[in-house]
């Protein structure tokens, strides 16, 4: 009976969807992002491609950990088709570094330009180029016309945008289909063990079109994401908050 | 096409320049002189100097005793490269292949193949130069023939001006052997055993004009008498793709240098296809009616013969041009150009998303606005010192020698510059317990490390580096090193070099 029940509800929220406004990308199912749990967050549980995504980082630290987590999702991007363009105003990125996220460095195209505009231009005129398998922007602000003009661009091509806003000075609304925050959490190690552990961060899904927002704590192992299992994080967040 | 050649010879070069500059001169007998071994020796004459027998080579003073009131003026041996050079440029009207002769001799060769026609016949065109040159004020004698050779000995040695196709052989019989343009000994040698035409010696058997003349005698014959190949070098070198639009009235809108540089691409795209090449850079230049030229440039990163981007590229730049009182000639011109086979369809195996037709071109129009020096590729680099561990690719399409290393964790995000930090660490090679960045404490709860890495002695001379990767009480993870060693002196310093993900 529930088993009938759930099925129900699983097809009407499918029914929903297209009334919402929500256009699927057909090769959409093809790219596993390897995200696990946080799928279901998304529309038909399946991570938006074609769409723009925003990041949001307050320190360095944060745009490292926001940068490691986009290169995990950009991994599985690359691995099926073409290179990537990756725009900011001063590269802080150490190529070597994308290899252990499985990311040849080399298939990466780095434009550095100095003011927001032509960042901007640049990363339309690339979102443009359906050769491309995503395009990464860092830039400080993005005003609602401008994801706007993003987004339309990525309806036509198809490319997946990364906007990775570092330290905004306002958190305005956008065109973008989801909104990231990403901080670093301490390693888990077995207890007694040496060393710093694997990457782990707090992902904080802030907003996301036609899904639900929530928050998971994910580590970064031996080229794949991983849910943690302990609680740690949720006591972490109330101290850093208290 | 048969090939026909112009030469054309200065009688008196740079006496007709003098005259020119100061027509009085031109009355009476002068000479240019240039002191050797401490006496003057006449280097040119005017033809009223010549016809009192005073010879180039002669001393001042011998010239002096046969012409008491000659004048002589200093002679400017540079003087000659100058004024030929000027000629052959202003000759680019009647052909677009104009050489310089050797030095020695004053004298132009024009590659006429084709062009004769334009002017209605050959005696027309020739004509017509030396009726420009001599309105100019230079006295010039020139002479048209298949070979570069016979047209610049009939211009030089004989009194006829068009060697019809085929005749040249005819027309060099009665000159003398110095019409061959070979070396003075030989020209002696010749003439002492009674040599004095070419037809005294034509039909000799080879080996025995080989054997006594040596090889440049037989090597001259044939290329006058068209056996041999031999090239002129113009003083502008010819484009292979250069196409040229000009304008009736004058062009000062940016539509109508669109629609200019949109003809000028079409043709010389389709050109590029018929022969499978495409274009790696490219001129678009404009000459003004004031005579100044504007031009702009573009390149792309992969051969393209494709015009709607090319013409994008350009786009850009147009507004930079200056038409001031207007434009009366466009030429583009493509001097890189690469083969482009045909693209095959790929049914299996995906590239590696680098050869992409479009993002190549995407990369041509952001370098096009923004400037190529923006754009980077890397490819890794054998090297431990962090640094230096990756380096710019030279192109896009450049293949990786080394793979990416994978051994030691690395920094996703590194500071260009180490930044220098106040840290609290227990000796001797403990990672440090807690470290002052940016006036913020970091207390360090995990560490791993230290992974040493020495300067590379080849490159550079300096202390090593201890790097400890590091996590503070929030997660936050650094790579921090400590350079030098531990000592009295404290010649050590610690800093942060980099964020981990």
């Amino acid at each position: 009976m529930t088993g009938t029940k759930a099925h129900i509800i699983a097809q009407l929220q499918k029914d929903i969807l297209p009334l919402q406004g929500f256009r699927p990308i057909l090769n959409n199912s093809a790219i596993d992002t390897g995200l696990g749990l946080i799928k279901n967050a998304f529309p038909n549980s399946s991570f938006p491609l074609g769409a723009v995504h925003e990041f949001i980082s307050a320190a360095p630290e944060d745009a490292a950990a926001t940068t490691g987590f986009v290169s995990g999702i950009l991994a599985s991007l690359m691995r099926k088709s073409g290179a990537c363009i990756w725009i900011s105003a001063h590269r802080t990125i150490f190529p070597p570094a994308l290899r252990p996220f499985g990311i040849a460095a080399d298939k990466i195209i780095f434009i550095e330009l100095k003011k927001e505009k032509e960042i901007l231009w640049a990363m339309e005129e690339a979102l443009k180029c359906a050769g491309l398998s995503a395009v990464i922007g860092e830039m400080q602000e993005l005003s609602f016309t401008a994801s706007r003009r993003l987004q339309l661009a990525v309806e036509q091509s198809k490319v997946t945008g990364f906007v990775l806003r570092n330290n905004p000075r306002s958190i305005n609304t956008t065109a973008c289909v989801t909104r990231w925050k990403i901080t670093s959490l301490p390693g888990e190690l077995a207890d007694g063990m040496p060393g710093v552990g694997f990457p782990h961060w707090n992902v904080d899904l802030l907003k996301v079109r036609n899904g639900k927002p929530g928050t998971w704590q994910i580590a970064y192992a031996a080229g794949r994401f991983r849910h943690s299992a302990k609680l740690t994080p949720i006591l972490h967040q109330q101290k850093k908050t208290g | 096409m048969p090939k026909r050649f112009v030469s054309i010879w200065f009688r008196y070069l740079r006496t007709d320049w003098f005259s020119r500059r100061q027509p009085d001169l031109a009355k009476a007998p002068f000479v240019l002189a240039l002191p050797d071994h401490g006496r003057m020796i006449v280097t040119a004459a005017n033809p009223l100097a010549k016809k009192e027998g005073i010879t180039i080579g002669t001393a001042v003073a011998d010239a002096r005793a046969i012409f008491p009131s000659l004048q002589v003026l200093d002679d400017k041996p540079e003087l000659s490269n100058k004024l030929l050079t000027g000629i052959a440029e202003w000759c680019i009207r009647f052909t677009p292949a104009v050489a310089i002769d050797a030095p020695p001799q004053d004298g132009l060769t024009l590659d006429v193949s084709g062009c004769a026609h334009l002017w209605g016949g050959e005696k027309n065109y020739l004509n017509e130069i030396v009726k420009r040159l001599k309105h100019f004020g230079y006295d010039v004698h020139a002479a048209m023939a298949d070979t570069i050779g016979a047209a610049w000995a009939v211009a030089r040695f004989s009194h006829d001006d068009i060697i019809e196709q085929g005749q040249q052989t005819k027309a060099l019989l009665s000159l003398p052997p110095a019409a061959l343009r070979i070396d003075a000994d030989t020209i002696e040698r010749l003439e002492k055993l009674g040599l004095r035409q070419i037809n005294n010696f034509i039909s000799m058997p080879r080996p025995a004009l080989r054997r006594r003349f040596g090889p440049q005698l037989l090597k001259r014959l044939d290329q006058a008498l068209g056996h041999a190949e031999e090239w002129i070098e113009p003083v502008q070198p010819i484009e292979p793709f250069q196409e040229r639009l000009p304008c009736l009235e004058p062009i000062v809108t940016a539509t109508g240098i669109e629609i200019a540089l949109q003809q000028l691409l079409d043709t010389i795209c389709k050109r590029l296809q018929q022969e499978e090449k495409g274009l790696r850079s490219s001129v678009f230049k404009c000459y003004r009616v004031d005579g100044k030229m504007e031009k702009i440039e573009i390149g792309t990163n992969h051969p393209s013969c494709n015009n709607k981007h090319l013409f994008k590229l350009f786009e850009i730049k147009i507004a930079t041009i200056e038409p001031a009182l207007g434009i009366e000639l466009f030429v583009l011109e493509a001097p890189k150009v690469e083969d482009l086979p045909p693209s095959q369809e790929k049914l299996w195996g995906n590239s590696d998303g680098l050869d992409d037709i479009s993002l190549s071109e995407l990369l041509d129009r952001i370098a096009g606005k923004i400037g190529a020096a923006n754009i980077h590729r890397y490819v890794p680099d054998e090297h431990y010192w962090p640094e230096r561990s990756f380096k710019p690719a030279v192109s896009i399409h450049e293949k990786l020698q080394t793979d990416w290393k994978v051994e030691r964790p690395r920094p996703l995000q590194l500071l260009s510059k180490p930044e220098p930090i106040d840290v609290t660490a227990p000796i001797p090679d403990y990672p440090p317990m807690s470290f002052r960045y940016k006036g913020k404490l970091h207390k360090i709860l995990k560490a791993d490390g230290p992974e040493r890495i020495e300067q590379e002695w080849w490159l550079q001379q300096g202390q090593h580096r201890d790097y400890y990767c590091v996590e503070d009480e929030e997660g936050c993870r650094y790579w921090l090193f400590r350079s030098g060693h531990y000592d009295a002196e404290r010649t050590y310093q610690w800093f942060i070099h980099g964020f981990f993900a």
